[in-house]
């Protein structure tokens, strides 16, 4: 075994690996569904699917927020940033995400002025800097990214400042995790939590999925090491029949959260009464708009938007994957027609989105561990 | 835009209460610290940073951990520096 040598403490994962083997009834499957895209890129980065035994399969689940984002806001969101005087503002990796008209790397081609930022706090600052334009920040992200947002919009408000405005894609993990149990396609048997959006929401919030659908969950943290350990966590709650919400990552993780972060979201922001993910449909309650009396700070009120349902195209099957019920490679254009550099489907954009994460590294890691253990 | 990163906090502003000085490898960037409600924080604390707002507060043990690992899962990590050198949060 040597390639747990590159994991920080081999031993452990060593130990890790023959304990997760032993805790397996044999003749069970275990399927675990990793909900965050974080661990997602962990998972194939480091090939950790191999370190496990053959019956524990990790499924991938909806948390990598650029995914899920529907054909249809994409086209708004451009219907935004082609309006005059406007200027569009985004984290990188929503450049390449696709809508029914192309991505926001081709409206900037066609002459769109829509700026990349690290942070809201950045799109804030070129309002500022251009009282003449109406800045818009293209605000997504689950429970971890909105507090910045709502932070900023508090922000833009106390210093008065009226061109910057915020076009909402904020959504909450909870419903989409509860879509994902109520889905027939998928029997799991426990979840590594995601990390981030529990230093928010904390870890009481996953207590239905112990009480009422009987399945683990542990918080986890972004190492292999931490992954391992969780997957470890999960086993022994079943073998001794336990149903819990543990959290492995207590060392980021307050169980009960960011209470000041969740403070600001609630001030700001309420529950739509339903939004559309893509691949996923429309999920009831699972996603954030902003409050009347934000109003003015709304890109949604502030612009005329097509609003428009574009249905994925034929050939994705990202809807699959963020379900976790098809690995990356079983879709058709994986590979082929859709790739990082031409994504047909979203989970190919971000590094996060599982097509991507295996396309850029799942081949590699296979060969690799391949040539380790015939050495 | 998922991933969060370790920095270590070198000043905080006297300008604005909610805003300091943290050191990413080696970038030295303007954060909001505003999310941290309650808990003190000065110069010399690790905190883990996320689209410029810092989430919590961590030990340094943790910090430099994350650090090794992120310095080791290149592209994402690398174009999340390339964003913070690119960032004037004020
Ligand atoms: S390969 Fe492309 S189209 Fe297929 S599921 Fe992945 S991102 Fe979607």
């Amino acid at each position: 075994m040597r390639f747990v040598d590159e994991f920080r403490d081999a031993d452990k994962a060593r130990a890790l690996a023959a304990a997760i083997a032993s805790l397996c009834e044999p003749g069970r499957h275990y399927k675990f569904m990793e909900v965050c895209g974080g661990h997602t890129h962990t998972i194939y980065k480091h090939g950790i699917d191999d370190y496990l035994p053959e019956n524990v399969s990790l499924v991938h689940g909806p948390g990598c927020p650029v995914c899920v984002i529907p054909m249809g806001r994409v086209d708004d969101a451009i219907a935004i940033a082609t309006q005059p005087d406007v200027i569009m503002t985004t984290f990188g990796d929503m450049m390449r995400v696709p809508g029914g008209q192309g991505s926001f790397f081709d409206a900037k081609a066609a002459g769109a002025d829509i700026r990349m930022v690290y942070s809201p706090l950045d799109s804030l600052k070129i309002a500022r800097q251009h009282p003449d334009k109406r800045v818009v920040f293209m605000a997504i992200g689950f429970e971890t990214t909105a507090p910045s947002t709502a932070m900023t919009v508090l922000r833009a408000a106390a210093e008065g400042i009226e061109n910057f405005s915020i076009f909402c894609n904020h959504v909450t993990i909870i419903p989409a995790i509860k879509a994902i149990l109520d889905s027939p396609d998928l029997r799991l048997d426990g979840f590594i939590g995601p990390g981030h959006v529990s230093t928010v929401i904390g870890c009481r919030p996953y207590d239905f999925i112990a009480r009422q659908h009987d399945k683990p969950l542990v918080c986890a943290g972004f190492e292999p090491l931490d992954i391992l350990q969780s997957v470890h966590m999960i086993l022994c709650q079943l073998a001794e029949g336990r149903a819990e919400v543990e959290n492995q990552y207590s060392r980021v993780v307050p169980w009960d959260g960011n209470a000041k972060a969740l403070q600001v979201i609630a001030e700001v922001m309420e529950l739509r009464p339903y939004f559309e993910w893509r691949g996923l449909g429309f999920i009831s309650q699972s996603a954030l708009k902003v409050r009347d009396a934000y109003a003015p700070f709304d890109a949604e009120r502030i612009f005329e938007l097509p609003g428009v349902r574009v249905a994925d195209p034929k050939a994705c099957q990202c809807g699959e994957v963020l379900k976790g019920v098809i690995k990356p490679w079983e879709c058709k254009v994986f590979g082929t027609a859709c790739t990082p550099e031409t994504p047909i489907g979203t989970c190919m954009v971000s590094s996060e989105g599982a097509c991507a994460a295996y396309y850029n590294f799942g081949r590699f890691t296979r060969e690799r561990v391949r040539t380790a253990t015939r050495q | 835009m998922c991933l969060g990163i370790p920095g270590e906090i070198v000043a905080l502003s006297t300008d604005h209460a909610d805003l300091a000085t943290v050191d990413v490898s080696g970038v030295r960037r303007a954060v909001n610290v505003g999310l941290l409600d309650g808990e003190h924080v000065g110069p010399g604390d690790w905190v883990l940073i996320h689209v410029g707002f810092a989430m919590s507060k961590i030990d340094e043990d943790e910090a430099r951990a994350a650090l090794d690992f992120l310095e080791g899962i290149g592209q994402a990590y690398d174009d999340e520096i390339r964003a913070l050198v690119e960032s004037q949060i004020e």
